[in-house]
């Protein structure tokens, strides 16, 4: 059996409200008053495709004990790098086993689900291990665009193999079609988009729905049988036209969480997918479908093991992990969707030794420090000598991953001198379970709300960007954990 | 076993420079300005200086790195110039390396200075600088108000304080401490301020407003030093002496093992206790008649009194209240007006520090004058509470 093993998500904590979206650019484009109700996730200043990808593995892998991987496919359109492997970083984050397959899938919205099918068609219990799939998006538009309000970021995962399988692939259909309903050149920074009647009526009501079809015939099921239909789309109705045109009723249509999340680019099916897992019962239909240049239709049939198996938080869980953003200027700003006076303390150069970053990869990307086998002491970062002044024993520290500890906060302040963002910046000394502390940059705080003895967990963040030179730092940073409403 | 330094080596000229914005100034300008009344001062030949040690941090922005800067702005007869830099400690860094040459033998009078020109920065406060190529990667952004700020978190988590009278023993400090420098004319910041001005200021980094923090400046201070026989020989009386001569540098226990708990500066405990057994000091709250720490931020200064065992632990919040550390307290501290009125010049502070207590000890601070000190301390602190050097030197009177 094939099929997926786990699953799990991340949607980033801040929701910007579309009211306040409206309200700046209503004068502008009167269309997009309409959209004005509920929220859309936004990234924080730190965070891209490759965070949301890293805390969506960790969503997916926290409850699975260590399980074996020897392959990440990447699915994103909005990877940070073109030239240097973004599934890459994201495995040395997670302090992966360098025996490993990475692989970025791009450049259409059908990324997510072209990873997942590379998957599924590659899962084969002999090679051993799973495949973590991973889709991952963060759409920029101009401002004022209508994707403004429809869009949000997110990012799913699954693994995918042939042991505890969740949801089994009953089977799936692809089709490539060259129909370029919008596009993003080289060296262009956002899409450009054709006529969205159009779109609806040559493109999604045609090719979606064809392609389910097909899939049904190859999956060997009926639509009656489908209990659960993923056809996302921002277009209004467009879901519903489908569901209807391939015989689905349309209250199997899943949750699209527009007004909740928005649509996360080509990770969305799969976050719905996610999304719906939770929530599915044992011998469960499930047919989740993308459109891009073309259609993967996927179907799964949840098996009895789906009772048993929960993410970290899972989709679900970081939806109510949640902090309203009203205010679109911080928005722009964090988009570089504005011209901002930044003050001379932004100017520091960041530049990034390679060297340096080479040499201490499993530090600086998988917060990986040292345990000394004489005291047992947990230091960061790992060095030659031990750093507890009863030991001080030289090498004899073996690799620790720090990255899952629970921490508190030792020390603390909120800066509003050093160049940040978001200002004020936050950072303080914390201190791990069993030993360990630094001073950490922290994120996702509520200013007026940290204090000593705070519970924090550490989450993988950028930490400085390099403009000069088009990269980006890496590191963890300390998140107030609880953050979710029950 | 060592015998210390004690009483090895006499100051016999001092100078200090106006500090502030020195718009009209480049560093050469600062140094000339020191160096010409601590020359005239000592009474002595610029040629019978044998050596020199320059003290500067932050060289890439203004003297150029090496000895040259000082050799060059005194025209020094090619003796052995030394270019130190110990973070904010370096000026005491600089005084030590001269103090040291005379007492080895090694030559008879030797120079210290410190100079910074942080006023061509372009900064309001300390210019952002590169931490090194890992430290970079790793280390949280943090500025310097930030990184002693967190004192404050700790110190009230532990000694169960109300985050208000904190707050209200900090203003008290700063309030204080702009008293002493309104009554000195070389002090950067002349002004009083009262507790309210300090409590509804900006904050800059929480829990520290802009009057918790010093200010940033320019300015230079020296010192010429030699044997006590030769400072005699030299027509001197009542000579001051280096009683102790003290550094303590973190190993990185703090930030990176858990016994330390983020309210106090391990370092200064250790150089302050082995400065007073240098010195011969039992009672360092009685027996010391001045001091001059590094008052950076105002919660390092309350924190201070504790580390250099001068306030009982947890009891410098009342100290300070009840006027302890004031002009007319039982320990006069931050007399000449401290950081916060001088502002921080980095490598001129510790140089700064001893030029007023060498003045006091002397009977020469006019408005600012204490009645007959014997013993006083200088404190400095450079890096951030989790990592740092603390300098703790103690002059006074031959025989003291």
């Amino acid at each position: 059996m094939i099929g997926l093993s786990g699953f799990g998500g991340y949607i980033p904590r801040l929701r910007l409200s579309r009211k306040s979206i409206a309200e700046v650019n209503g004068w502008i484009q009167p269309g997009i008053k309409r959209l004005g109700k509920g929220e859309r996730s936004i990234c924080n200043w730190d965070e891209d495709s490759v965070t949301m990808a890293v805390e969506a593995a960790r969503d997916c892998l926290d409850n699975q004990n260590g399980k074996q991987l020897r392959a990440i496919y990447l699915g994103s359109t909005t990877l940070p790098f073109q030239d240097r492997q973004n599934s890459g970083v994201v495995a040395a984050a997670l302090n992966l086993d360098e025996a490993l397959s990475t692989i970025d899938i791009t450049a259409a919205q059908t990324a997510g689900t072209s990873a997942l099918v590379a998957a599924l068609d590659a899962a084969d219990g002999a090679k051993g291990g799973d495949i973590l799939v991973l889709a991952s998006d963060a759409r920029r538009t101009r401002s004022a665009a209508q994707q403004e309000m429809t869009f949000g970021d997110g990012a799913a995962a699954f693994t995918v193999g042939s042991k505890d399988v969740v949801a089994e692939l009953l089977g799936y259909h692809s089709v490539s079609i060259d129909f370029v309903d919008h596009y993003r050149g080289d060296n262009r920074e956002y899409d450009y988009n054709w006529e969205e009647r159009w779109i609806r009526d040559e493109g999604l009501l045609k090719i979606i729905p064809n392609a389910i079809s097909e899939a049904f015939g190859k999956a060997g099921i009926a639509a009656e049988d489908v209990d659960v239909l993923i056809a996302p789309s921002t277009l209004r109705g467009v879901s519903a036209k489908i569901a209807k045109m391939v015989g689905v009723s349309e209250e199997s249509l899943a949750e699209s969480l527009d007004g909740v999340v928005g649509e996360t680019g080509c990770a969305h099916p799969l976050v719905m997918l996610s999304h719906s897992l939770e929530s599915a019962l044992p011998g469960q239909v499930i047919v989740v479908a993308s459109f891009g240049q073309g259609c993967d239709v996927l179907v799964f049939k949840t098996t009895d093991a789906i009772a048993s198996f929960k993410p970290s938080l899972g989709i679900s869980g970081y939806i109510s992990r949640r902090c309203e953003e009203t205010n679109y200027n911080k928005f722009m700003a964090f988009n570089d969707l504005v011209l901002q006076e930044k003050g001379m303390r932004a100017e520091l150069d960041n530049q990034t030794a390679l060297t340096q970053l080479y040499r201490r990869r499993d530090m600086l990307l998988g917060l990986v420090g040292g345990e000394c086998d004489v005291c047992g002491t947990h230091q960061f970062p790992r060095s030659r000598i031990c750093v507890n002044p009863n030991c001080n024993a030289m090498n004899t520290q073996k690799p620790f991953q720090f990255a899952d500890i629970p921490s508190k906060i030792m020390t603390w302040s909120a800066d509003h001198l050093t160049y940040c963002p978001d200002p004020p910046l936050h950072y303080g000394i914390i201190q791990f379970e069993g030993g360990g502390r630094f001073l950490a940059n922290f994120t996702d705080v509520d200013v007026g709300n940290v204090e000593v003895g705070q519970d924090m967990r550490m989450m993988f963040r950028i930490k400085d960007y390099d403009d000069l030179r088009g990269f980006r730092r890496y590191f963890w940073k300390a998140a107030p954990s609880n953050q979710t409403r029950n | 076993m060592a015998s210390g330094i004690r009483d090895k080596v006499a100051i016999v000229g001092m100078g200090c420079s106006k500090f502030g914005e020195r718009w009209d100034c480049d560093t050469e300008d600062l140094i000339v300005e020191a160096f010409e009344e601590c020359i005239l001062d000592a009474g002595i030949d610029i040629k019978e200086i044998q050596a020199a040690w320059l003290a500067t941090a932050i060289e890439e922005v203004h003297s150029g790195k090496g000895g040259i800067p000082l050799a060059f702005a005194l025209r020094l007869p090619y003796i052995p110039v030394t270019r130190v830099e110990n973070f904010c400690a370096s000026g005491s860094e600089a005084l030590r390396g001269a103090v040291y040459a005379v007492a080895s033998g090694a030559c008879d009078i030797a120079l210290a200075l410190g100079v910074e020109k942080l006023k061509d920065t372009g900064y309001g406060g300390l210019p952002q600088r590169s931490r090194g190529v890992l430290n970079s990667m790793w280390w949280a952004n943090y500025s310097a108000p930030g990184s002693f700020a967190q004192l404050a978190s700790a110190y009230q988590a532990k000694h169960g304080i109300n985050a208000d009278e904190l707050k209200r023993a900090m203003a008290h400090i700063s309030v204080k401490s702009h008293a002493n420098g309104s009554k000195n004319p070389k002090a950067h910041l002349r002004n009083k301020i009262t507790e309210d001005q300090v409590l509804s200021a900006p904050i800059i980094a929480e829990p520290l407003g802009l009057f918790d923090c010093c200010g940033v400046s320019d300015g230079a201070a020296c010192a010429i030093v030699t044997t006590p026989e030769i400072a005699r020989n030299l027509g001197k009386k009542d000579l001051i002496t280096v009683k102790a001569l003290q550094l303590s540098v973190s190993n990185g226990t703090e930030s990176g093992h858990n016994s330390w708990d983020g309210s106090h500066f391990m370092t200064a405990r250790i150089a302050s206790t082995r400065a007073y057994e240098e010195a011969g000091i039992r009672d360092p709250r009685k027996e010391i008649d001045l001091a001059e720490v590094h008052d950076c931020f105002s919660i390092t200064e309350l924190v201070t009194m504790e580390d250099l065992h001068l306030s009982p632990e947890g009891g410098a919040v009342k100290d300070v209240l009840d006027g302890f550390y004031d002009s007319d307290g039982g320990l006069p501290c931050q007399i000449d007006g401290g950081l916060k009125c001088f502002g921080h010049p980095i490598g001129s502070s510790g140089l700064r520090m001893i030029y007023e207590l060498y003045l006091q000890m002397q009977g020469r601070a006019s408005e600012r004058q204490v009645e007959n000190p014997k013993l006083g301390l200088t404190h400095n602190l450079g890096g951030a509470p989790h990592q740092n050097v603390c300098s703790v030197a103690i002059i006074g009177q031959l025989g003291a």
